[in-house]
């Protein structure tokens, strides 16, 4: 009976977009939220930058509970849009059930590897980006000690975290690095409260710089930082400017570049795995008016040499969901 | 451990413990009247919301706090209408203003800012700052003394000496005032309080309504005493938490006190130590956070003394049957 909805549904899903001329493509955003100062917010700007250039319009959908997402995908996909992108590791086993139902429908994923011929996963080496900022929170630390504040405890998070324990540790391999998880579920995203108290309770064992990988907890650890008199260094998208004088850098993952690529190439989409890396201009690290005066010319001349190596190849920065362990930190 | 690591998270479980006491207490003065307020979460939200919009347009403080009472007492309006003037089911209504002010904070916040929900960062007046106790600097050097003084005791903003105060307010109120007699009544046995020619209705509308303004303190406390500004969701379960606490405190004033404080103990435990080796196996930091609910469940199930909630709890008050 179900095989036989899909089945009419597919069906009149390709009787539906044979007959429009071209189709719009939709964006999906994870429970952050559209506006999340962060990740989800790079996606939509990237959105915005391609519907500004062509002068297209494109659907876009903010998930609400865990239980939507298999439903989102099916509708937008019946409703003729391609290609539809989503943002988040979590859609993974929701998409590699829905994507053979639409053989005609071009997906892209960001942050997550789907293994279907119409799919095209885009992942992102964090562990690059969050290795440079490492370097620059150890550099800028006076104490020794730096502080790492994750949203929710996944493979992904502790990804940034492995890999900015080990840029902290190349730059300076006394240093401490102190990593705590905001919780398990994804209420994690959207705590600033407990993200300012996990400051002070890093504040309070000696940590001056903390990166915070945490969506909007992490706006609570931003702030935290500026009312202690701390550095803070944020993620995803430049975030330099909410506190301005005390993020000493932000760590940025170019979901923008992704998400305008994937509507830019439209229904013509290649399927496959695209990494986005240092070398692609994937990640990378925010220099800004704001940050300018924390950041000194030995932070940005060893920052720059790190970053020509990883390209290069002769520094290689361990990538936590490889093998599930972190060599400069333990969880 | 040292003295002073001690003394830090006596510090964060203060300020952890105050959102969680004042929501707390709100639920005590409605489930002693007989209403159960599972929209506590949702009450909170709504004033942690308007508390944060009015704090960020006036620039004031005080008016965000008093905008908080308002969104809370307006929730606990629509709760107290629909469970005690028409008689609908408890539980439903508070659910239904959980998801009500889960969405309308977001939406609000989206038309009014255009922040995707949040309001604007709030700085300088428009947050609480920190208050200094009297001697707090000249007795901080004093060894054992000062630190306690000026660290833990000093130092907090104003809401959580309000929420402190609050407790033995509380406790005066319901068991040594006529009002508080008749409050717990009217949770008890609300046909012989009727018997007595005091309206129940009105008594249960009073405790709704104070519950109103102890959870808008909580929100606003949140917004602007913690935070700085409202996020979307940000309450991130507390009032569920302070249910528990409530039901771990046997609904009593100043065993909320110690629940609320215990449960914000744990919480800062959890955050300073994330996992706690204990020599023989690793305590993980999810064992913290579970445990103010493992704590309610051995309490509800009875091991450890019992708690009976207010008989008449639950029910619409019917005068005629």
């Amino acid at each position: 009976m179900s095989l036989m909805k899909h089945l009419t549904a597919a069906t009149a899903t390709i009787a539906l977009t044979a007959g429009m001329a071209a189709a719009e493509p939709a964006l999906i955003f994870d429970l952050g939220g559209k506006f999340d100062k962060s990740f989800n917010e790079a996606a939509y700007e990237g959105a915005q930058r391609w519907a500004k250039e062509t002068g297209g319009t494109y659907k876009e959908l903010e998930m609400q509970s865990e239980a939507q997402r298999e439903q989102a995908l099916r509708r937008l996909a019946e409703s003729g849009a391609n290609p539809v992108v989503m943002t988040g590791f979590a859609f993974g086993d929701v998409l590699a059930q829905v994507a053979p139902d639409f053989p005609d429908t071009k997906f892209a994923i960001i942050d997550m590897v789907v293994d279907q011929p119409n799919v095209k996963s885009v992942v992102f080496t964090e562990e690059q980006g969050s290795f440079l900022v490492g370097m620059m929170a150890a550099m800028a630390s006076k104490t020794n000690t730096v502080g790492f504040i994750g949203g929710m405890d996944i493979p992904l998070i502790r990804k940034f975290a492995c890999g900015y324990a080990q840029g902290v540790k190349a730059a300076n391999p006394d240093a401490t690095v102190i990593a705590n998880m905001t919780g398990t579920t994804p209420a994690a995203w959207n705590d600033p409260v407990k993200g300012g108290e996990l400051a002070k309770a890093q504040k309070s064992q000696g940590a001056d710089v903390i990166y915070a990988a945490a969506g909007g907890t992490g706006l609570g650890v931003l702030q935290a930082a500026a009312d202690e008199g701390i550095l803070a260094v944020g993620v995803d998208s430049n975030q330099n400017h909410l506190q301005p004088g005390t993020v000493l850098t932000s760590m940025l993952k170019r979901v923008d570049n992704a998400v305008y690529a994937a509507f830019t190439e439209g229904t013509e989409m290649t399927a496959g795995v695209n990494v986005m890396d240092l070398a692609a201009g994937g990640v990378g690290y925010a220099m800004d008016d704001n940050n300018a005066a924390l950041v000194s010319d030995e932070m940005k001349a060893a920052v720059e040499a790190a970053s020509a190596a990883i390209i290069a190849g002769t520094t290689v920065v361990h990538d936590y969901m490889s093998d599930e362990t972190c060599p400069a930190l333990t969880f | 451990m040292d003295f002073a690591t001690l003394i830090q998270i006596l510090d964060s479980t203060v300020r952890l413990a105050t959102p969680l006491l004042f929501a707390c207490l709100a639920g005590l003065f409605s489930e002693r009247a007989g209403i159960f307020d599972i929209g506590l979460e949702g009450k909170m939200l709504a004033a942690a919301f308007l508390s944060a919009a009015a704090a960020a347009v006036t620039g004031s403080v005080w008016l965000g706090v008093g905008a908080g009472i308002f969104a809370s007492l307006m929730l606990s309006g629509i709760h107290g209408l629909a469970s005690i003037t028409f008689r609908g089911n408890q539980l439903i209504s508070g659910v239904a203003i959980n998801f009500l002010a889960s969405g309308l904070t977001v939406l609000l916040g989206q038309t009014w800012f255009g922040l995707g929900g949040r309001t604007p960062p709030l700085t300088g007046d428009a947050r609480f700052g920190p208050i200094t106790l009297p001697f707090a600097d000249a007795l901080a050097p004093v060894p054992f003394i000062g630190p306690i003084y000026a660290e833990l005791i000093s130092g907090h903003s104003a809401l959580v000496y309000l929420a402190i105060a609050c407790v033995p307010a509380s406790a005066w109120i319901l068991y040594r005032t006529r009002f508080g007699l008749r409050l717990r009544a009217v949770g008890e046995n609300p046909a012989a309080v009727d018997t007595a020619g005091v309206s129940v209705n009105g008594i249960r509308f009073a405790a709704v309504a104070i519950c109103g303004v102890l959870c808008g303190l909580a929100g606003a406390y949140l917004a602007l005493g913690l935070a700085a500004g409202f996020g979307k969701e940000m309450t991130a379960g507390r009032g569920y938490i302070a249910l528990a606490a409530l039901i771990f405190a046997k609904w009593r004033p100043w065993y909320a006190l110690g629940a609320t404080m215990l449960f914000g103990f744990l919480e800062a435990v959890g955050n300073r130590f994330p996992n706690i080796d204990l020599g023989l196996f690793v305590l993980p930091s999810q064992f913290m956070q579970a445990l103010p609910y493992v704590l309610t469940v051995v309490i509800l199930a009875g091991f450890i003394g019992k708690a009976v909630p207010p008989r008449a709890g639950g029910q619409p008050y019917v005068k005629e049957r």
